[in-house]
């Protein structure tokens, strides 16, 4: 009974835990605004939408990866897949958490079109470290 | 292991060790322990009682460590309060009071005693107690509009891993068949430190954020 009690607080404490911690994170790069150059690639105008998530995560995948933003994109993934089945059980049942999944998946998308400024600017910056050399 | 090694150096490199002594101390304790269990896992085997004692005490007493890790926290998040006194006068009056329910759970047999039963349900208890405080200290947050982004991250990263870890035991106990835990600690091992390197890596001591955008309905 206890042991019971004790795995459904910490199923549903989890997924609190984890919703906050992924919009911590995508709260974090909430500030950085897109380059122009990211804008270009990704096809993002102005600010990314929703469904610009899955396209920016392919262009990441084409460009050489830092190995500390690693874990987080698998964070912000496993947040995102999350969200696209919390928007199809409630496309229908509630416009309003529809609404919130899709603010979400922007902000997922958002962030990772930071983390792909972020390596085209490292990947820039070890092509001119290889050109000197 | 390397995971905590890579969260202590970089705590040393961004000059945050001393800051976060409590989560640091964590971190080289599991180090040690896995050392520990390596060694008598080399000399005694997997079957050993030598290896399971070492290795349910001493996540017992990572189990404690953890729990000082919290409450480090805590005092930080009610130190401006003036409350980091009564903070840790609760968590040791809490640490003292599940210690004696779990003995008092596994007293009822005495041949639950003579085995790890207490290391086991002080694990679990703890785990629960952890992340019940965690859930309090993330309301804490809220309610005290705390910004400090390092703090939130980390209370939040304690608070997924506490409530896998909580559940995953509570699971074993449900369907001890299921070894979930020999599974998920390696994971759930790795997380903590990783999550807190990329905090303190990432992350100035000034940076601050919104945490009351962080909650799924808006407050």
């Amino acid at each position: 009974m206890m042991a019971a009690f004790i795995l459904a607080f910490s199923l549903l404490t989890m997924l609190m835990f984890f919703v906050s911690y992924c919009r911590s994170l995508t709260a974090s790069s909430m500030h950085t605004s897109l380059s122009e150059e990211v804008l270009d690639v990704t096809g993002i105008h102005a600010k990314a939408s929703a469904n610009d998530y899955t396209r920016v995560v392919q262009i990441l995948q084409l460009c050489p990866e830092r190995p500390e933003d690693r874990s987080n994109l698998q964070i912000v993934d496993a947040y995102y897949s999350l969200l696209n089945l919390v928007e199809r059980v409630f496309v229908k049942l509630s416009p309003a958490v529809r609404n919130w999944a899709q603010e979400e998946r922007a902000g997922c998308a958002h962030y990772a079109a930071v983390a792909l400024g972020r390596r085209i600017a490292f990947n820039r910056e070890m092509l001119a470290e290889q050109a000197e050399l | 292991m390397s995971a905590g090694v890579c969260f202590v150096s970089i705590s040393f490199i961004r000059g945050s060790f001393l800051k976060y002594f409590f989560l640091n101390l964590y971190v080289v304790l599991s180090l040690l322990a896995d050392l520990l269990r390596q060694y008598v896992l080399n000399y005694h085997g997997v079957d050993s009682k030598q290896y399971l004692y070492a290795y349910y005490y001493t996540d017992c007493l990572l189990t404690v460590a953890l729990f000082v890790a919290v409450i480090s926290l805590a005092s930080r998040v009610f130190a401006e309060l003036h409350l980091a006194r009564y903070v840790r006068v609760v968590a040791v009056l809490l640490l003292l009071g599940t210690a004696g329910f779990s003995y008092a759970v596994v007293a009822q047999s005495t041949e639950r005693l003579a085995t790890v039963s207490f290391a086991l349900e002080l694990s679990q208890n703890l785990y629960f107690v952890g992340l019940v405080l965690t859930y309090l200290l993330w309301g804490a947050v809220l309610k005290l509009h705390e910004t400090r982004t390092r703090l939130v991250q980390m209370v939040l990263a304690l608070g997924l891993y506490f409530s896998a870890y909580a559940g995953s035991y509570a699971l074993v106990n449900l369907a001890p068949k299921y070894g979930v835990v020999q599974y998920l600690a390696p994971v759930l091992g790795c997380f903590l430190p990783i999550s807190w390197s990329l905090t303190i890596w990432r992350h100035d001591e000034g940076a601050r954020l919104t945490p009351a955008r962080l909650v799924a309905v808006p407050r």
